[in-house]
């Protein structure tokens, strides 16, 4: 491959742009797991889950995506809610194993994948629509709308959780909780409510994510195992509990794929997020912004 | 002049900027029975993880019975003599209360025959009072015999210093006295005991010696008539 | 002494004493026997039948071996497919650069499996559970990633392998990985055994319930979950090893399948952690479940199922088979 100026920086702009839109996968593992300690690994089938639902609407019901967020992403905080009780009441409560914890949420994810072949079938599915078509001039790179549109929606993602998390009473009980659920328990805070809305919270941004990604690109069911890897990745390395953090990280992995698949082709992508992964739990495993 | 048998010089640690520990400065002599108190959060707990190897302190230095033990880790400490308890009991509880006490029996004292270690581990369990819970589940013990199981698992490892943190918290006035009937006992036997406590009775009681912590530092230390008249020490606790 | 202890009465019956164990040659022995009639009866049994009993005793091996860290010391691997995938391309290596020995394929896809488990353990026990888990999975990711890449061994587009001439006291070459495979088995259900009663599963079990406690107990922790990561991975390192012959045709997304990953943790959890049998019930159980419905339903709706018993035991029954038989025999006393 020929080594040149411009498609590098074809790949980082390409990079950056993804990297917003991982910002939006990302987010949901950054609240459940950096700041509830809730391995859930099953976050990228919710995603996937958003994303045939995309399909599903746009073909079933003409939804637009957008519509499709607008419905599909509060059903999703719902469920959310739901799901947190049952494995609070089943699993959290139990206090002794999180092996039966990581099992559970292993499980989930694979019941998801495989429910989602069983019922879409392994071909891909995208969807269209018109304005996303269209191409916008960014210096002299020009960007798809449909790379734009993740990207941007990612950063109001992470800007509104922010805001959410450090404005309301409730975001600020979640990022108490974050920070030491025994001394909430002491003080008769209750971080069950807590946990359960910032769960719901996790869920709806996969939701959102799901659609973000079928908006990019068309979905097949296997994708659900890479963005484990893309989700945690971005979240150890951006210090587990940081938005800030979530975001720098999701740049720097979005370039780093871009400039590998630019130089060494798409088949060796996978590996770019797994191996920045274990680099960073190896050298520093708390992360850039973490403690 | 009797032995320090544990030293700990200067030690300090932060959490993300928070001082937990200030040059802490603390020894214990061979044989010895000292009390240590102080408010909630003021860092007892912290320090003992310190001692332990749990949590490795940012500055200072540890010596046990004359070794340099900074950076030996946790096992190894427990292995050379060092034994505690914890504040809220943490039994084995996918094994059986017998099987609880042969961990420390096993890998502490490094016994390899099989039939030695459960009848030690039956002596010891006699000796705290939980014979007859030998075959029984952690899970179906009560809140005292769970300590008891805590100090038969920091008995069990021959230790030279026992550390007991707060091991008397929530029991009734008799369930204290058993307790401190059998640290007692174990401190006649020759075990020096580090005894971190809120009840004041038990603590006057049983210290040759307290020491006090508040905010991450030493505010006192010395013999507990003396000590529990300082000033900084009753502003301490009338102020909570 | 106390009066609380004796008004209250202890929430749990006594558990089962966990005392000598004369498993151990029992395991041995009835491997022995399979052997044996195996050998005897080997024409009677169909090749269907045969096919059936390989996948079903490579399940045993692979439950087996995760439950050594798994269920024994509470550190869930989700990359068993990657250390299968070791032992399968192993062969796949050796056998092209000069053909060789089953055997001696074995060895060396057990010792570099075991080398990468040891590797990874090294780089990642020290931190939280959860944090090797996800490490594990990477690797896995990572291997496929190579694998695919690697033209040598066939990269996305697979291999394929020839079977060697098979020696005269065997029918045919497949009685022969399957004999193989009993053997294996056998041997890993025997270490499983002997771990769990050993300190050394002793120690894992006080890992798995509170490291913190177990390391001021004197347990070495790093060292004893680098034993159980290094037996766990080259086990399943060896169960990897046979299967190119018995398929004939690797490509990764077979090696590093989802059937492998998701049935090498269903299995021992459906069966019970708690002891060495579980995971042999739970591969018998949910291996010819899955060997039935197969041939009735697709292989997704298939894998489906398991994902929905896995998680059905866990919420449900966490302890598997193993608790239900033992609170069952707790109850009768």
């Amino acid at each position: 491959m020929e080594f040149s100026w411009d498609l590098v920086i074809n790949a980082i702009v390409t990079g950056v742009i993804l990297g917003g839109f991982y910002a939006s996968v990302a987010i949901g593992v950054t609240i459940a797991f950096g700041m509830l300690d809730i391995v859930n690994i099953a976050h990228p089938a919710f995603m996937i889950a958003g994303a045939y639902l995309a399909f599903w609407g746009s073909e079933k019901c003409g939804f637009d995506p957008f519509v499709s967020m607008a419905v599909f992403a509060p059903c999703g905080y719902l469920f959310g809610r739901a799901f947190y009780r049952a494995y609070h009441f089943f699993f959290e409560r139990r206090g002794d194993e999180s092996l039966q914890g990581l099992a559970f949420f292993f499980g989930i994810l694979f019941i998801v994948e495989i429910g989602v072949v069983l019922i879409f079938g392994v071909d891909y599915r995208s969807i269209s629509e018109p304005y996303l078509e269209s191409t916008i001039g960014v210096g002299f790179v020009s960007v798809p709308w449909r790379m734009l549109v993740p990207f941007l929606v990612g950063l109001g993602m992470l800007g509104s959780i922010n805001l959410y998390l450090s404005r309301t009473f409730t975001g600020r009980t979640i990022l108490a909780v974050s920070q030491d659920v025994e001394a909430l328990r002491l003080v008769g805070a209750n971080p069950i409510h807590a946990k359960e809305v910032a769960f719901g919270i996790a869920v709806a941004t996969a939701i959102i994510a799901g659609v973000l990604l079928i908006i990019i690109q068309p979905v097949e069911p296997s994708i659900t195992r890479e963005y484990i890897g893309r989700a945690f990745a971005i979240c150890v390395l951006g210090g587990i509990a940081s938005i800030p953090g979530t975001l720098v990280a999701s740049l720097i992995l979005g370039v780093a794929e871009a400039l590998t698949t630019t130089f060494y082709g798409p088949s060796w992508s996978p590996a770019v997020s797994f191996g920045l992964l274990l680099l960073t739990l190896i050298f520093r495993p708390a992360g850039i912004f973490g403690r | 002049m009797i032995p320090t048998i544990l030293e700990a010089t200067r030690i300090t640690k932060r959490f993300d900027g928070f001082a937990a520990l200030t040059t802490i400065d603390f020894r214990l002599l061979k044989g010895e029975r000292v009390g240590l108190i102080g408010p909630n959060g003021s860092g007892k707990s912290t320090f003992v993880n310190c001692l332990t190897g749990i949590l490795a302190p940012d500055e200072g230095s540890i010596t046990f019975d004359a070794h340099d033990i900074t950076k030996t880790p946790a096992w190894l400490r427990a292995r050379r003599g060092l034994a505690r308890t914890y504040q809220i009991p943490r039994p084995f509880r996918g094994i059986t209360v017998r099987e609880n006490i042969e961990v420390p029996l096993r890998f502490a004292v490094g016994h390899t025959s099989a039939r030695a270690i459960t009848e030690s581990a039956q002596v010891i369990l006699e000796q705290v009072g939980l014979g007859d819970k030998a075959e029984f589940s952690p899970r179906g013990l009560t809140q005292v015999e769970l300590r008891k199981l805590e100090l038969g698992r920091a008995l069990a490892a021959q230790p030279k210093v026992l550390i007991a943190d707060e091991v008397m918290a929530g029991l009734s006035e008799s369930e204290v006295d058993e307790i401190l009937e059998l640290l007692n006992r174990l401190n006649a036997e020759g075990i020096s005991i580090l005894l971190i406590e809120h009840i004041m009775r038990a603590v006057m009681l049983f210290s040759q010696r307290i020491v006090v912590i508040v905010a991450g530092c030493k505010i006192a230390d010395g013999l507990p008539d003396d000590v529990m008249k300082q000033e900084e020490v009753e502003r301490a606790y009338l102020g909570e | 002494m106390s009066n609380q202890a004796a008004s209250v009465p202890p929430l749990r019956k006594p558990l089962p004493v966990s005392g000598r164990s004369r498993s151990g040659m029992a395991i041995i022995l009835i491997g022995v026997a399979l052997i044996v009639a195996t050998m005897l009866f080997g024409s009677h049994i169909g090749e269907y039948y045969y096919l059936a009993t390989y996948t079903i005793l490579q399940f045993i091996i692979l439950g087996t071996a995760w439950n050594i860290l798994g269920g024994y010391g509470g550190y869930v691997n989700f990359g068993t497919a990657g250390f299968f995938a070791i032992g399968c391309y192993t062969t796949i290596v050796l056998n092209k650069i000069f053909p060789m020995p089953l055997f001696f394929e074995m060895f060396v896809a057990a010792v570099t499996a075991g080398l990468i488990g040891l590797g990874t353990g090294y780089l990642t026990l020290r931190l939280r559970g959860v944090f090797f888990s996800i490490a594990t999975l990477a690797l896995a990711i990572v291997l496929q990633t190579l694998i695919v890449n690697w033209s040598f061994v066939g990269g996305a587009r697979g291999v394929y392998v020839i079977r060697p001439a098979v020696s005269g006291i065997f029918i045919s070459y497949v009685q022969f990985l399957v004999v193989l495979m009993v053997g294996l088995a056998t041997f890993a259900i025997f270490v499983a055994w002997a771990v769990e009663k050993s300190w050394i599963g002793i120690g894992l079990a006080a890992i798995r319930d509170d490291e913190a406690a177990a390391e001021t107990s004197g347990v070495p922790s790093l060292r004893l979950k680098l034993i159980a990561t290094t037996v766990s991975g080259a086990l399943m390192g060896m169960a990897g090893a046979p299967f190119p012959y018995y398929v004939t045709y690797v490509d990764p997304a077979t090696a590093f399948g989802l059937a492998i990953a998701v049935n090498s943790i269903a299995m021992p959890l459906v069966g019970g952690t708690a002891a060495w049998w579980g995971p042999v019930v739970g591969a018998i159980l949910l291996g010819s479940a899955q060997q039935i419905l197969t041939v009735t339903i697709s292989s997704a709706a298939n894998l489906f199922i398991v994902g929905i018993l896995l998680v059905g035991f866990l919420t449900l029954a966490p302890r598997g088979v193993v608790g239900i038989v033992r609170g069952w025999k707790r109850g009768r006393r």
